[in-house]
């Protein structure tokens, strides 16, 4: 039973990172209308100015984080500028396959820059361990504050559309472009908005996610990211809480599979999720209904 | 009389055009055959000339499904993953009888696109459901489920038969004659070395054939009407899912061939992230773009071109995947973006432009 706990514990940790990760893809897609398969290597970008900055220049783990979401925030907006504004309106799989070329180019890069010799990265996390049970259940520093940043993060995030012009702006971009521009609103600069705020939030989560799983490699975003899109899609793509809810049910399935069923099977079960999800529900837990116009 | 002649002459177009792909494929064999023969090609070459048709298959069947059907596939070496096994365990187990390499390298083929035909039906019926992104993620999700189920199959052969199991190779309760076929993640080791550069060939002709009849075929044109415009194509009648269906079940026993091809140039097959995974799907998918998205003879020459450059130029392996990212993004702006279409319809008066607007 303790056992049982500790790996829903965990699967709830690795769920509120893929929740973090998942938010990213879930607001570019509903606003630019887009997978950004990017994203996950963002991750590993910000992963890597973490460990650059913890591990080499020696600096604390706090300046680490902020400089990798200063960073990621604008790899974000130059990604979106170069290569995904000029694509706006050209077929979906263009800009598909552009944002695949934009995801092997920053591996390409941390490749050459970094070496694929993994890099093991100290914990950004100093909370310590909490033992309940009489020792016999324990839970790392890495996973509370993992959760804990998730929550928050969520409710800034949600509070941040709600109440501020910013982000009535991009819900208004989200349901209608050109509607929203003829109001008078600012269509490019709110998409290179909501790029900002997922690459910042991406920064962070991969602080979170190699700090709880610490080997660094230039590959180490391109799996969280997949499975942060099908934790997307499985709480309803365009839908914030849907991201919460759907990262924390996919991380507790993936950890559970892990534990009882196959260490080998679990992405192969992740996935099976995904396409279950899609063939029953395709617009997910959360996600709304679009019908389709001639 | 003058419509006629107009009507004879568009058919000999698409039959020359068609002639032209051949020839290129069968004067490269020539030419490479005459360079063997007077000693010209060195080792490392000649270890190439059969990945260079597996390749070329590959980027011919991806072809078929992102130019000609329209959607995306990133699952596209899973089928040549499910090829390959299939044909390797068909030829290790029919090592006795079917004694002749040559009969059970042809049975072989078959049982690989058949395989990889197979797991494109059951694939594809879920899947194209779905569109643009999603079927592109789902598919992507599908290659790393084969490629993850194959890593933790065993699979042995006694004297009792097959013996198969999910968990190690203790689990198959064989005999000690028994012979362990698939061994988990470590593969399968003892596949005949059957492909040679002629089967290639020969299997590369056979694969531009069918997909070059297909695509000037009633039913090719059905597939490009479903991907020009699903609404407008269901409406005169189109059956979608019929055809999309066929497009993505031929594109994939395709690749099941390319699979085979694989699995019999090499003495130990295991299914790594390197070969069969999304890395690769996502290479053969850069020879297509560069070659002509729906361009059945440039994604071949692409193929052939990317495969033997970083070859030849050892010192830019390091920066191969860089460049083929730069090429991916750079070749997308420039063929979709609105501005630079205008742009090259005012400058170069190129109504080519328009055309290559698959």
């Amino acid at each position: 039973m303790m056992s049982f706990i500790s790996y829903f514990i965990n699967g709830l940790s690795l769920g509120s990172v893929y929740a973090i990760i998942a938010l990213g893809y879930t607001m570019v897609y509903g606003i630019a209308k887009m997978l950004n398969f990017a994203h996950g290597d963002v991750i590993m970008i910000g992963g890597y100015v973490v460990f650059t900055v913890v591990s080499t220049m020696g600096l604390g783990p706090v300046a680490g984080i902020l400089l990798a979401v200063i960073l990621c925030t604008v790899l974000g907006v130059v990604i979106e500028g170069v290569a995904y504004r000029p694509l706006r309106m050209a077929s979906p799989l263009a800009v598909l396959i552009t944002a695949i070329g934009v995801s092997y180019l920053l591996q390409n890069i941390a490749l050459l820059v970094f070496g694929s010799n993994p890099k093991s990265f100290t914990s950004v996390v100093t909370v310590p361990a909490l033992k309940l049970a009489d020792g016999k259940l324990t839970i790392s520093g890495e996973t509370i504050v993992t959760i804990i940043s998730c929550v928050v993060i969520m409710i800034g995030l949600t509070t941040f559309i709600k109440k501020t012009r910013a982000g009535q702006a991009m819900l208004a971009v989200s349901e209608d472009k050109g509607a929203a521009q003829l109001m008078g609103i600012n269509v490019d600069g709110t998409i290179a908005l909501t790029f900002a705020i997922g690459s910042a939030l991406a920064a962070i989560a991969g602080a979170l996610l190699c700090s709880a799983y610490p080997t660094l490699t230039p590959y180490t975003g391109s799996m969280p990211g997949i499975k942060a899109f099908v934790a997307a899609v499985f709480g309803g793509i365009g839908s914030i809480p849907g991201a919460l809810i759907g990262g924390l049910l996919l991380g507790v399935i993936e950890n559970l599979s892990k534990a009882y069923i196959s260490s080998q099977l679990s992405d192969a079960i992740v996935f099976a999720v995904l396409i279950v999800v899609l063939l029953v529900k395709p617009t997910g837990i959360l996600g709304k209904k679009i019908n389709e116009k001639v | 009389m003058e419509k006629s002649t107009a009507k004879k002459f568009h058919i000999d177009k698409t039959f020359k055009t068609n002639l032209i792909t051949y020839s290129i494929v069968i004067a490269a064999f020539i030419i490479v055959q005459i360079l063997i023969s007077a000693g010209q090609v060195s080792s490392l070459m000649k270890g190439l000339l059969v990945p260079l048709c597996i390749y070329s298959i590959m980027a011919i069947s991806l072809n078929l499904t992102v130019g000609i059907l329209g959607e995306l596939s990133l699952g596209h070496a899973g089928f040549m993953c499910m090829g390959a096994f299939a044909s390797s365990i068909f030829s290790i187990s029919m090592m006795d009888s079917i004694p002749s390499a040559g009969v059970r390298f042809f049975f072989a083929i078959l049982v690989g696109a058949a395989a990889a035909a197979a797991a494109g039906i059951v694939v594809g019926i879920p899947v194209l459901r779905l569109r643009g992104d999603y079927l592109a993620i789902v598919t992507l999700a599908f290659g790393e489920i084969i490629k993850n189920v194959v890593n933790v199959l065993y699979l042995g052969k006694d004297s009792n038969g097959f013996h198969f199991s999910m968990k190690n190779a203790m689990a198959l309760k064989m005999e000690k004659s028994g012979t362990i076929i698939l061994n988990g993640a470590q593969g399968i080791t003892g596949t005949p070395k059957n492909s040679t550069f002629a089967i290639g060939v020969i299997l590369t002709l056979i694969t531009l054939f069918i997909v070059l009849n297909l695509i000037n075929s009633r039913s090719g044109r059905a597939i490009m009407s479903v991907r020009d415009n699903r609404i407008a194509a269901e409406s005169i009648g189109i059956n979608i899912t019929k055809y999309k269906l066929m497009a993505f079940t031929i594109s994939a026993s395709l690749a099941g061939v390319a699979g085979v091809l694989y699995s019999h140039n090499l003495s130990s097959l295991t299914a790594t992230q390197k070969n069969f995974g999304y890395n690769q799907s996502i290479m053969i998918l850069v020879f297509v773009v560069l070659g002509g998205i729906g361009n059945i003879r440039g994604s071949m020459i692409a193929a052939v071109i990317l495969t033997l450059l970083p070859e030849l130029l050892r010192g830019l392996n390091a920066y191969r995947m860089l460049i083929y990212a730069i090429i991916l993004i750079v070749m997308m702006i420039f063929n979709w973006s609105p501005k630079l279409i205008d742009f090259r319809k005012r400058y170069f008066h190129l109504n080519r432009a328009k055309k290559e607007r698959v």
